[in-house]
């Protein structure tokens, strides 16, 4: 395969933004506008906050016992091991429930929509709806976008109690810790600039996870390998994004609350 | 082919409706040119088709026979010129109102195209699910239109449970249910056996002959358009027959027309007499 020019390279990706603004601009003031596919997103809510659940509740709760259990190893040390839950509580809530959640939900709902659009555009399922009269965006990107922000916010929620509560369960069990010291430190550390931190970010994740995979699947090219490279896509850049955006609200976050 | 097959909803109140665009021409190419990447597919194409008119487009692979039916759905946009649907110019028309012209707008993909997650029955009131038309009248006229193409009692059955003909029929159930002013059609019998092929050909020369609803057909197969343009749909038999000679000699459908496309220009635009005494040593190539 011959390279392309850095001039076609650099043309190529400003075009790809310029197309990513585009789509996610019209969803967006179709959002704010009728009609809604409401069927629709209550389908997509389905499929991507309790289709994703057991994913989440398993990462968010072994991620939480990994922490506790490393954490409390290396605070033993210093006789801080009581700061446990606080340490897991606070890294659950600010990062790691959110960013490794919008991670999950990127693995398997990104991949999901670009190939599931990626299949229709390729199929000319996409062009048999907007001759049928329907526009495309609101039926397809529009739920998916709403569906995506509301759930990860749940699953988000989700994650960070499980997470807390794997915590727990390896210091109490493993570590000899008292559970109420741990749960009563978990408590008072966490305040309330935390609280909104880690609310937010999943709305962020949400957008990127639901925007980035319906915009690959909706510019999908050339059969059933390009749903595939359309799908590796999605996932690849829709992951970094979330990482990406996790810092910059970080920043703003630590500006706006302190910390 | 059932002859108690009638024209889906021709009692109910679209099609009573007025048609769009008045006594003009339904379809008006003006030097349209489309170019893909650095090559031109299209190149200042210029033609009309009037009301009742079917006009079968032909030409070699790739000639940009499947751009034009896109481009006159508005589902892509030329470089340059002007395309007039009911009078109306769609290039410079907005999406939002591109989706209530094709209203009145039916199309056949090449390869069908339905939506693979929903049932026949779904696929076939798609269009009227949009407009919310009641589940009791929506119903009644899927069950008509899936009659018309000889499909009953495939209602709950996915796309990938029919064979290739059946999605084909399908598609056209899906087009004709909201009773359009035009009809496209993009290689109807592209990869169907003959028997079937002809079966696709039936439909289009019923909804030509019965409905008289203006369409575009794109085909590279040169027996489906002389069949268009040499058989009428008899409703007595429920199949195609041979026109018989009139008074003035003439035993072809005087409603089909011809449009040839070669390397992105038009060849040829006339009736089916004309071309078949054509002169141009490249038509008769193709035709031999």
């Amino acid at each position: 395969m011959p390279l392309p020019s850095p001039e076609n390279f650099i043309k190529q990706k400003v075009a790809a933004v310029q197309e990513y603004s585009i789509l996610t601009g019209t969803a967006l003031s179709d959002i704010f506008s009728g009609p809604h596919y409401w069927a629709d997103v209550f389908t997509q809510m389905d499929s991507i906050g309790v289709g994703s659940m057991p994913i989440v509740v398993l990462t968010g709760f072994f991620t939480g016992c990994v922490l506790s259990l490393q954490s409390a190893t290396a605070l033993k040390e210093f006789g801080a091991i009581s700061k446990t839950g606080g340490l897991v509580a606070l890294s659950m809530v600010r990062e790691l429930g959110p960013v490794l959640t919008g991670l999950m939900i990127s693995g398997r709902n990104a991949s999901g929509m670009a190939s599931e659009l990626g299949s229709m555009k390729v199929t000319e399922q996409i062009d048999a709806m907007r001759a049928l009269g329907t526009d495309p965006v609101r039926k397809l990107v529009v739920p998916r976008i709403i569906a995506s922000v509301v759930m990860l916010f749940f699953l988000t929620i989700i994650s960070d109690a499980v997470g807390i509560a794997g915590g727990a369960l390896v210091s109490v069990n493993l570590m000899g810790l008292n559970p109420q010291t741990y749960l009563a430190d978990s408590y008072r550390s966490l305040v309330y600039g935390d609280v909104i931190q880690g609310l937010v970010k999943p709305l962020f994740s949400g957008f990127i996870i639901s925007t980035v995979g319906c915009y690959f699947g909706m510019k999908t090219t050339g059969g059933t390998q390009g749903v595939g490279r359309a799908t590796t896509q999605a996932v690849v850049v829709s992951s970094v994004f979330i990482i990406v955006v996790d810092f910059l609200v970080s920043r703003v976050m630590l500006v706006i609350f302190g910390g | 082919m059932s002859e108690t097959n009638s024209i889906p909803g021709a009692t109910t109140q679209d099609a009573t409706q007025e048609p769009p665009g008045g006594d003009g021409p339904v379809v008006e190419f003006k030097d349209v040119s489309i170019t893909f990447d650095v090559k031109p597919i299209l190149k200042d194409i210029s033609f009309s088709v009037d009301r009742g008119e079917t006009l079968v487009i032909l030409g070699p692979a790739g000639c940009g026979k499947s751009v034009l039916l896109k481009l006159a759905d508005g589902l892509i946009a030329p470089d340059s010129g002007s395309i007039r649907i009911f009078g109306q110019e769609i290039t410079t028309m907005r999406e939002r109102d591109q989706y209530k012209l094709r209203a009145h707008i039916g199309i056949v993909f090449q390869e069908s195209a339905l939506f693979d997650s929903l049932s026949v029955d779904d696929n076939v009131a798609f269009r009227l699910h949009e407009e919310h038309v009641p589940e009791a009248e929506a119903h009644t006229r899927v069950l008509e239109a899936l009659k018309f193409v000889d499909l009953e009692g495939t209602s709950d059955k996915l796309p990938s449970e029919l064979s290739g003909g059946m999605r084909r029929r399908v598609s056209i159930a899906r087009a004709i249910i909201s009773h359009p002013d035009l009809i496209l059609y993009d290689s109807p019998t592209g990869g169907l056996d003959p028997i079937t092929s002809t079966t696709i050909i039936e439909l289009v020369m019923k909804q030509r002959d019965v409905s008289h609803t203006t369409s575009l057909l794109v085909t590279h197969r040169l027996q489906d358009a002389f069949a268009l343009a040499t058989h009428r749909y008899n409703t007595a038999t429920g199949g195609m027959t041979p026109i018989p000679k009139d008074a003035a000699g003439h035993n072809v459908d005087q409603s089909t027309r011809f449009l040839m496309l070669n390397e992105g220009g038009i060849v040829f635009h006339g009736n089916t007499e004309e071309l078949i005494h054509s002169d141009d040593p490249w038509i008769k190539e193709y035709l031999a």
